[in-house]
């Protein structure tokens, strides 16, 4: 067992890990931060994408301990600080990008992780994106809308297919 | 996963002790491929060796002889943004993966695994690039030995990859749209000593060159110039999402793409 420490959210949080410890599991079952889910478990699907000092990252494909002294961010660390959604949570929310809501979680990290890098991106690159963010309900129109509609740009002429 | 340790140096030296210590230990690099393979009890090292903390290890540089030269542990995202004076090499980084798994995956991990469609081989071998290790550099051309096999000895850690820059090149990658990796890749580099063209994703024996395209491109540097050249698909990977002879076609096409494409 090896004592891991980091920040997430903007909190210490420390705790016993075993070596081979998924830092999604450490998030979880560890600090019970059940916000960061885990769909495929194989690095395919994207549920799991928190960020690691500014980066979004499959959390089950990467070790608790590789993430000593770093800064984690969660969807739990997201809303603002009244409460209230952010503004890419609500977009998410008035485009309707969400039906069974199980990828939410990692699709609005690497959305928050894409409109940082890049604060106007186009549908395309949006889309290119999310690549490694899979939704089996929507059909990710409405995700990209709803992206595209966080980042301040017009929506009107996507379609909602 | 069954368990085992993880140590984090942050020097090459005390990575390279870490492995000599047991035979049981094996280099972690960004995690993308290994940490999968673990939670598949496909390997069972008791001891892994994070080299992501090694700073001699991390990213992009220009050589003295204007090469490209990227430090073992650089991540793919990394390369994609830094290594624009190799333009081909970083659009090659930038369609690797995901953005996530490109954010983790290092240039020395895929170079270690060689996995047989895997983009990275593609470029180093086109490239005619040296892999730099903390005992030798070894020749593109030496150091990939068939399907996950390379030229690296147990405990030999790739430090540094060094590309020669070319007049022109390009990677046009056939993507197999489930797990990102290529159906087929092929990257085409052309230097004033001639055209290499490397591929991935289609021979059983991994990357490979395809010497009659690079001769009959060294000549007339034109995607007509291979017009009559084929492939044959008897050694090529067949499964479910293409067939031999089908990715045998592809040779041909994605090679045409990229001289097309190439600048």
């Amino acid at each position: 067992m090896a004592q891991v420490s980091m920040t997430v959210n903007g909190k210490a949080a420390s705790g016993e890990v075993e070596g081979r410890t998924l830092l999604s599991s450490f998030l979880r079952d560890e600090l019970m931060l059940t916000g960061t889910h885990v769909g495929c478990d194989t690095s395919q699907c994207g549920a799991c994408v928190v960020h690691v000092d500014g980066q979004a990252v499959k959390s089950c494909t990467m070790l608790a301990v590789e993430a000593e002294g770093a800064e984690v961010a969660t969807i739990e660390g997201q809303a603002n600080a009244d409460g209230s959604l952010n503004v890419i949570q609500q977009a998410f929310q008035d485009h309707h990008g969400l039906q069974c809501g199980f990828c939410t979680p990692g699709m609005v990290m690497s959305a928050a992780a894409l409109l940082k890098d890049n604060p106007k991106p186009s549908e395309t690159e949006v889309r290119e994106y999310l690549e490694g963010n899979i939704c089996r309900c929507t059909g990710y129109h409405n995700i990209v809308k709803a992206i595209m509609a966080a980042s301040g740009q017009d929506v009107s002429a996507i379609a909602a297919e | 996963m069954y368990n085992f340790d993880v140590v984090r140096p942050s020097r090459i030296a005390d990575a390279v002790k870490e492995l000599s210590d047991s035979t049981e230990s094996q280099p972690l690099g960004g995690g993308q491929t290994l940490i999968p393979t673990l939670k598949q009890r496909l390997a069972s090292p008791e001891k892994l060796v994070s080299v992501a903390g090694i700073d001699e290890m991390q990213g992009v540089c220009k050589g003295d002889d204007g090469s490209v030269c990227i430090g073992g542990a650089t991540t793919h995202a990394t390369v994609a943004a830094e290594a624009g004076n190799y333009p081909a090499l970083a659009a090659t980084a930038s369609h690797i993966g995901d953005p996530a798994v490109r954010n983790r995956g290092t240039i020395g991990g895929s170079l270690a695994n060689n996995d047989p469609s895997a983009c990275y081989p593609a470029a180093a071998l086109a490239s005619g690039a040296t892999i730099k290790t903390n005992t030798r550099e070894i020749a593109a051309d030496d150091y990939f030995q068939g399907m996950f096999t390379t030229a690296l000895d147990e405990g030999e850690i790739i430090t540094e990859v060094r590309f020669p820059v070319p007049e022109k090149a390009n990677y046009q990658k056939f993507v197999q749209p489930a797990s990102r990796f290529a159906l087929v890749g092929v990257f085409v580099a052309k230097y004033a000593d001639g055209v290499r063209v490397a591929i991935t994703g289609a021979s059983n024996d991994g990357v490979f060159r395809w010497t009659e395209a690079e001769a009959a491109l060294s000549s007339n540097f034109s995607a007509d110039a291979i017009d009559g050249l084929s492939l044959s698909g008897d050694d090529m990977i067949s499964d479910l999402h293409g067939t031999g002879d089908y990715r045998a076609h592809l040779c041909g096409v994605m090679t045409k793409r990229a001289v097309a494409a190439a600048v």
